[in-house]
């Protein structure tokens, strides 16, 4: 049993009172180390944990809910923490939702999101990767001429849930990440791109294909022109895609649909996409990079399958928002930390694979632009309304293939009928870190904003 | 809470232990931040949360070489240990015993007349009910009203091997409706911000009530929007929030960090004309009041007022301390979100001096663009210069008229080019707050600017 769990249950002994009390605790350990011109720019290690409390007090017209948090777990700050949850409490509204998870007899799974390398690995193989990834970058290509940054990064991260409803987990995982930005130019004009690599541990990294995917990303944008405006097809790329379908993730929230923050509230069984579109969360996916055994209330994750075949079938739910929507919890509750409460979100999305791979689609799709990179999505994309209109670079397709680098471009339209408007799905999964695994998509009629 | 974060002996004492693996600068930075937050959801009370954080970033510079530790224990063993493991970069060690000579300590004190602990968590409550009354008060089509506040108490002391021994204590203050509105095309958003580096003094009857209209009038305004035009067009940008323009076009393509790594557009460019001859671009931290203030930044600097670019000439960077001192500057732009973080190079208060034009003619001499009333962020590229900011309140302009609503789309353009667009800047100059990030930091900023013009521009709509 973890050491940190036994910390968790010692601290609910001690809040115990007359309401009920939710302890969350964490604990991580992580290193970054960022290399420039041969040679370490920033090394940086550090260890942190930290208390979140919940305190909910039960009234005539439901029960109420207050929080607090402490960066540290020393008494003095725990027992701060639960005074002011305690305080909180009393200017809550009630509300009959209100209410912790309880076990629902629903077994995690048991998955290996763990690697102790991680933390056997010695510092000096970790600094060396990083100077590795520069110096790939920089020697690769005559034409880059600046590695803006080349990072190595990894955590392990632990949790543990107890509360007096009788929740008692506790979680751990761990992630090592390589990311490098080249700058490419030809002498006339620059392009940037990025390479990266995640995985459980440093061995899991591919270094190869973080230098050699930033080096192509870059070099293929060199020369790129500013298109003509007009409606075409657009290819995302899985990095893009994946953009996309957290942003999908996101009206599928229960929490977003209970109030009345969803475009796909009420529509339940519609066909609210192209037949091709199968959406899944599946955080019990160890392939996933955001893949947990436990929810943000210590419920045991779940696969749920939220749109099949195009049809609308489910979203995902906290308990609130269960409760709200007369249903159960679906294992979905996210948690920003330490800082933040539980609410209901997607955490491992992953798109049934289609049967194409990339060059088919492009072959299939003849015509249109293909998106490598996006700016601006959380300036241009409105959940609530799907508004969607972002900034592109990347590439035309001529003639089933990829043509003239294009830049200073956005894509636009909405999120309801780009759904719909979904062509061709690749079968070309990349498991990337985020809420959202990617592969390559088609999606027509987008609208091309360029000169 | 008492006055002294750490004692000034424990502080020379770390920067010792970390300057004796060699290294010639350290520095400990120990902060202590309070936050509390409420918010409210269709009339409820959803929740109220306060949150403590306290704790000591610690680097060593070797060189080209940043070592960086954090802990959350401040005791002189916890320091020390933090301060060795940011001196473990140092690898040839040998660096013996350094004393370490603090100068007097520059405090500077809350600016902030209501100190957020002073305030009821009711009283808080008041204005977010406030706020729910009058944004439903604004029509039937208003379905969902969230409201949140929150505040911030923010003290920290910073010391370096230099002998800087400065603090601060920070108290900022947010407030912002969010709502929605739904009509037979389906639902539209409105959102106001209000926030400022002061206490509770901020949030007049007549602020949060005007913050509430603001945004459910919006979203109603909203439901009739059409889709934005795409293609290139005239845009004028309403005083206030443009300011998000010039904070993408060149702001972080400003900072010394992006131009000595030589990954700015405008490297290389002091001197030269970059912008129209309208435009005078300030970043100033000194602006009270404002979301961006700091009394000193977070390597313990003296906040300043610097001209960027005068007349649409280049005049000079934004500069953190280890980039100022490798080229003989002064620093006033190096800011951390939190301990956990090493500082970089940061705006705080961007904006662009007014100019002479009046804000209604500027809109009757348009025949035709669009009138952005509000922004709602951006993202830059610095290395190639291209930008997007995002409109979530724009209007057609037609025969110099402000007519049809748009939708919400991005705007998108090249920083050098977009910058010599400026054709006219009006008199009419305010401030809006924003929250900036960078490579995974967040800080709170400020951007202003008069109504203004770029005679062109990419609007990024779904319309033909």
């Amino acid at each position: 049993m973890s050491a940190l769990l036994e910390q968790a249950d010692r601290l609910l002994e001690s809040a115990k009172g007359d309401e009920e009390v939710e302890i969350y605790v964490s604990s991580g350990v992580e290193t970054e180390v960022k290399a420039y011109q041969g040679a370490i720019e920033n090394l940086s290690s550090a260890s942190s944990s930290g208390v979140g409390v919940r305190v909910l007090r039960d009234g005539p017209s439901g029960a109420k809910v207050g929080t607090a948090w402490a960066g540290s777990l020393d008494d003095e700050s725990v027992r701060e923490a639960l005074r002011e949850a305690r305080d909180n409490v009393r200017f809550a509204s009630e509300d009959e939702y209100v209410a912790f998870a309880r076990p629902d007899g629903v077994d995690p799974m048991s998955l290996t999101l763990r690697d102790e390398s991680v933390l056997t690995t010695p510092l000096d193989e970790k600094i060396a990767i990083a100077i590795e990834l520069e110096r790939r970058v920089r020697s690769g290509d005559s034409r880059i001429r600046q590695v803006d940054s080349a990072n190595y990064s990894d955590f392990v991260a632990e949790a543990a849930i107890v509360s007096t409803a009788g929740i008692r987990a506790s979680y751990s995982r761990s992630g090592a990440f390589l990311s490098v930005e080249a700058i490419a130019s030809d002498g006339r004009d620059d392009q940037t791109g990025w390479g990266l690599s995640v995985g459980r541990a440093p061995r899991d990294l591919d270094l190869e294909q973080a230098s050699s995917d930033a080096i192509s990303r870059a070099t293929r944008m060199l020369g790129a022109v500013k298109p003509s405006s007009m409606k075409c097809t657009a290819v995302f790329e899985p990095r893009t895609a994946a953009t996309l379908l957290s942003i999908i993730g996101g009206a599928l929230s229960g929490d977003a649909v209970v109030r009345g923050r969803s475009f796909f509230a009420n529509r339940i069984g519609e066909m609210v996409a192209s037949p091709l579109f199968s959406l899944l969360d599946d955080p019990t996916d160890e392939r996933h990079f955001a893949a947990s055994s436990h929810d943000g209330e210590g419920l045991a994750c779940r696969r749920n399958l939220l749109i099949e075949d195009g049809q609308l079938r489910a979203f995902v739910y906290d308990t609130y928002s269960a409760r709200r929507a007369g249903t159960a919890s679906t294992g979905s509750a996210l948690r920003g930390g330490i800082a933040g409460s539980p609410s209901a979100g997607c955490r491992a999305l992953q798109l049934a694979p289609g049967s194409e791979d990339q060059a088919t689609i492009l072959k299939n799709v003849g015509y249109g632009v293909f998106v490598q990179s996006l700016m601006g999505v959380h300036s241009g994309v409105n959940p609530i309304s799907g508004d969607f209109s972002v900034g592109v670079t990347g590439l035309m397709i001529r003639d089933g293939q990829l043509a003239e680098p294009v830049r200073e471009l956005t894509v636009a339209s909405t999120l309801q009928r780009m759904l719909l408007d979904l062509s061709h799905v690749g079968n070309d999964v990349e498991w990337l870190p985020g809420s959202a695994a990617g592969q390559t998509l088609a999606i027509e009629e987008i609208a091309v904003s360029g000169a | 809470m008492s006055t002294q974060l750490v004692e000034a002996d424990v502080l020379q004492s770390t920067l010792a232990e970390a300057l004796s693996r060699g290294g010639e600068f350290a520095e400990v930075f120990v902060e202590d931040r309070t936050t509390s937050s409420a918010m409210l959801d269709q009339r409820r009370v959803e929740e109220l949360s306060s949150g403590r954080d306290r704790g000591a970033g610690i680097r060593v510079v070797i060189g080209e070489t940043t070592g960086f530790a954090h802990t959350a224990d401040l005791s002189e063993k916890g320091l020390h240990a933090a301060a060795q493991a940011a001196a473990a970069v140092a690898r040839a060690g040998g660096g013996g015993v350094r004393k370490v000579a603090l100068d007097v300590l520059r405090a500077n004190p809350s600016t902030a007349l209501t100190e957020p602990g002073e305030v009821s968590k009711s009283k808080k409550i008041e204005l977010l009910l406030q706020a729910d009354d009058v944004a439903r008060s604004e029509g039937s089509s208003i379905t969902q009203v969230q409201v949140a506040i929150g505040d911030s108490t923010r003290r920290f002391v910073v010391a370096n091997s230099e002998g800087v021994y400065a603090s601060d204590h920070q108290v900022r203050t947010r407030f912002n409706v969010s709502c929605v509105a739904t009509g037979d095309t389906g639902m539209q958003t409105g959102y106001r911000p209000v926030a400022g580096t002061r206490g509770f003094e901020l949030l007049s009857r007549e602020v949060v009530e005007e913050a509430a209209r603001g945004a459910a009038r919006q979203a109603i305004t909203k439901l009739d929007a059409r889709p934005a035009p795409s293609g290139d067009l005239p845009v004028v940008l309403a005083s206030g929030s443009g300011g998000i323009l010039f904070h993408e076009a060149c702001g972080h393509g400003l900072e010394a960090d992006a131009i000595m790594k030589d990954a700015s557009v405008y490297a290389g460019k002091v001197g030269q004309q970059v912008a129209s001859s309208l435009v005078t671009l300030v970043d100033d931290g000194t602006v009270s009041g404002e979301w961006g203030y700091l009394a000193i930044d977070d390597e313990g600097h003296q906040s300043s007022r610097n001209v960027l670019i005068e007349n649409g000439v280049l005049t000079d960077y934004m500069w953190d301390y280890l980039r100022a001192r490798k080229d003989g500057r002064v620093s006033a732009n190096g800011r951390r979100q939190s301990y956990q973080y090493l500082p970089m190079v940061r705006m705080t208060n961007t904006y662009l001096l007014e100019g002479e034009s009046d804000a209604d003619e500027i809109v009757a001499q348009t025949p035709y663009g669009v009138y952005v009333a509000q922004l709602g962020g951006g993202q830059v590229n610095t290395a190639t210069g291209d930008f997007v900011f995002g409109m979530t309140a724009a209007f057609l302009i037609e025969n110099g008229k402000i007519t049809a609503p748009l939708r919400d789309c991005n705007l998108i353009g090249n920083g050098p080019e977009i910058l010599k667009r400026v054709d006219a800047v009006g008199r009419d100059f305010s401030m809006m707050p924003g929250t900036c990030g960078k490579d995974g930091q967040s800080v709170p900023v400020g951007c202003g600017q008069a109504t203004m013009r770029l005679s062109g521009i990419t609007i990024g709509g779904a319309a033909a």
